[in-house]
């Protein structure tokens, strides 16, 4: 098979009848039925997600005066600026940690803990609806829980005599924030890592059992070190998962709570920085570190996927 | 082993806690308009606001709209790549990954800069370019999912027998993916339709950047000047969510038995 690298001429089609162009492409591989196939996925591609995203780097090295320029990336040292991305990073590693660490203790629960297998199922179909249920109306949710007049907060105040506000609590905080990103963290993670651990045979228990093996030493030698290369890579696509987030930070804090997506949304909307450069060079930055989180999750699960089949 | 049941019982049901909680707090919260008693007052003004029935059938028609282009751009390209050119299929799956990997917020950027009035494409000039370009970013956000979705529908079918019958009939290419593949591929489609529903249906940062009245920017609204309502917003948002996820499980029964959901 050779491949296709002409560019496409859709012209060229609607006369010619189908059975003869479609017969040549099966016999020698380089129709032009494949090409005007894949064509219309790839000239969106192209024209919607991969030229809009390079014109945007891009534009983080022009300055006003449309010359080539250093400086956007130079000012992204203000401490507005180095700040928001310190709050994202800490929300986003505190949040992807969080619900990577008790997804995992979830899914070893109701996949190795012997529960009723309607339970399994049930937790599996929720993990689906609760990973999907972000964005505004989770920050609602939470507002009703732990908001200043929410159930908990409220039922806390009344019954235990506790005031978390008063202890210190805000659900528009660091760990507010986290605490509500973990509702779609951990569901993720649950379905990410079920399928690992339903690749832990059980013979691998029963041999180290065998062997004489504490349950300790079976998760110490076997257990995590299997497990390990896809708790690293669905860590840091959990940490990509948050960082890109907006809509329940909005909703939640408004603007309060200064993280990179929330002020790049301000800056879109009236140029907050008042440099048109400095918007894309941050949005550069963004781009980056979602970038390589996600290689890192791609990299790490080609390799895990070795060991899992 | 007896143990291990009494610490799985426990991490289910504190989990089990941290998630019905909030469920729980939002639907008494969104039944608490009126002091001391319960009512569902926040769902009437809610459901009888102009606004929430002008937002929500725009967001279902950008919604349906992304559906069927997404359709028309991964159909084609999923059936290609497995029939005629498995040389594409990393290129395909890298694109595909590519929404993942983006942010809304840096796509929606993009389209801005890239879109704007002064540009060769102006779409964001007018109010039907700017739904287009929406729609166009909802199949953006949906193409991951769409092309999962559609490429495992073809996995379950033999697609190049499939082909060389309907040829030797004398159907041409389009006649065989309008007739016969996508017949046999429906369940697959539309379990892809459903999460795509799911994803666009409250979407805020697009539609909100691109100054469109979609459903996601009414609730941001709602949840800036009121109380009550938002909760009660939050309480349809999750029945809906739970819908769609509810009928792609339903769908998945009328699978062909060779489905095997894989990925």
């Amino acid at each position: 098979m050779s491949s296709n690298s002409g560019t496409s001429t859709p012209s060229a089609t609607p006369g010619s009848p189908g059975v003869v162009s479609v017969r040549r492409g099966f016999l020698s591989g380089h129709g032009w039925g494949e090409v005007i196939g894949v064509a219309p996925f790839l000239i969106f591609a192209v024209l919607f997600l991969v030229v809009p995203t390079l014109y945007l780097a891009y534009g983080a090295f022009v300055g006003r005066d449309g010359q080539f320029t250093l400086q956007n990336i130079i000012d992204l040292g203000t401490p507005q600026i180095i700040n928001s991305f310190w709050i994202s990073i800490r929300v986003s590693a505190a949040s992807a940690i969080l619900g990577a660490l008790i997804g995992l203790i979830l899914a070893l629960a109701i996949i190795r803990g012997r529960l009723p297998s309607g339970i399994r199922s049930a937790v599996m179909t929720f993990s689906g609806v609760a990973s999907n249920f972000a964005g505004i109306p989770l920050a609602f949710a939470f507002l009703s829980t732990l908001g200043r007049l929410g159930l908990v907060t409220v039922i806390l105040k009344t019954v235990f005599a506790f005031d978390i506000y008063r202890a210190g609590f805000n659900l528009l905080s660091f760990w507010g924030l986290t605490l509500t990103y973990c509702y779609f963290q951990i569901p993720l993670m649950v379905l990410i890592i079920a399928p690992a651990i339903d690749g832990l045979r059980k013979e691998w228990t029963e041999a180290a059992e065998t062997l004489g093996a504490t349950r300790f030493q079976f998760w110490r030698y076997v257990g995590l070190p299997i497990l390990w290369p896809n708790l690293l890579g669905t860590l840091s696509l959990l940490f990509a998962n948050a960082f890109g987030a907006i809509a329940t930070a909005y909703a939640l804090t408004g603007s309060s709570l200064n993280i990179v997506p929330i002020l790049l949304y301000a800056q879109i909307r009236g140029d907050v920085l008042q440099n048109p450069g400095l918007g894309a060079a941050l949005a550069l930055g963004m781009i980056l570190i979602t970038a390589v989180a996600n290689v890192i999750y791609l990299v790490i699960r080609t390799r895990a996927e070795r060991w899992l089949k | 082993m007896k143990r291990s049941k009494t610490w799985a019982w426990v991490v289910f049901i504190l989990g089990a806690l941290y998630f019905i909680v909030p469920l729980l707090a939002t639907v008494q919260f969104s039944l608490s308009i009126r002091r001391g008693t319960l009512s569902l007052d926040a769902y009437t003004n809610v459901i009888q606001s102009p606004q929430f029935q002008q937002t929500f059938s725009y967001s279902l028609i950008v919604g349906a709209a992304a559906i069927v282009v997404g359709l028309f751009i991964v159909v084609p390209a999923a059936y290609f790549v497995r029939l005629r050119a498995p040389q594409l299929r990393p290129v395909i799956e890298f694109v595909t990954l590519l929404p993942l990997i983006i942010p809304p917020i840096i796509l929606v950027f993009g389209y801005i800069r890239m879109y704007n009035s002064s540009s060769i494409l102006p779409l964001t000039n007018s109010a039907l370019g700017t739904d287009i370009l929406l729609t166009l970013a909802y199949v953006a956000l949906a193409l991951p999912y769409m092309y999962r979705a559609v490429d495992t529908g073809l996995r379950t079918i033999d697609v190049q027998t499939l082909t060389e019958a309907a040829n030797i009939l004398g159907a041409n290419t389009v006649t065989i993916l309008l007739r016969v593949i996508f017949p046999n591929i429906i369940v697959a489609v539309l379990s892809g339709a459903f999460l795509t529903l799911a994803i666009v249906i409250g979407e805020f940062t697009i539609a909100s950047l691109l100054n469109r009245p979609a459903f996601g920017v009414y609730m941001q609204n709602v949840g800036a000047n009121r109380a009550y309502e938002p909760a009660a917003l939050a309480v349809i948002s999750f029945v809906i969510t739970w819908g769609a996820m509810g009928m792609i499980q339903l769908l998945a029964r009328f699978a062909p038995k060779t489905a095997i959901r894989t990925d």
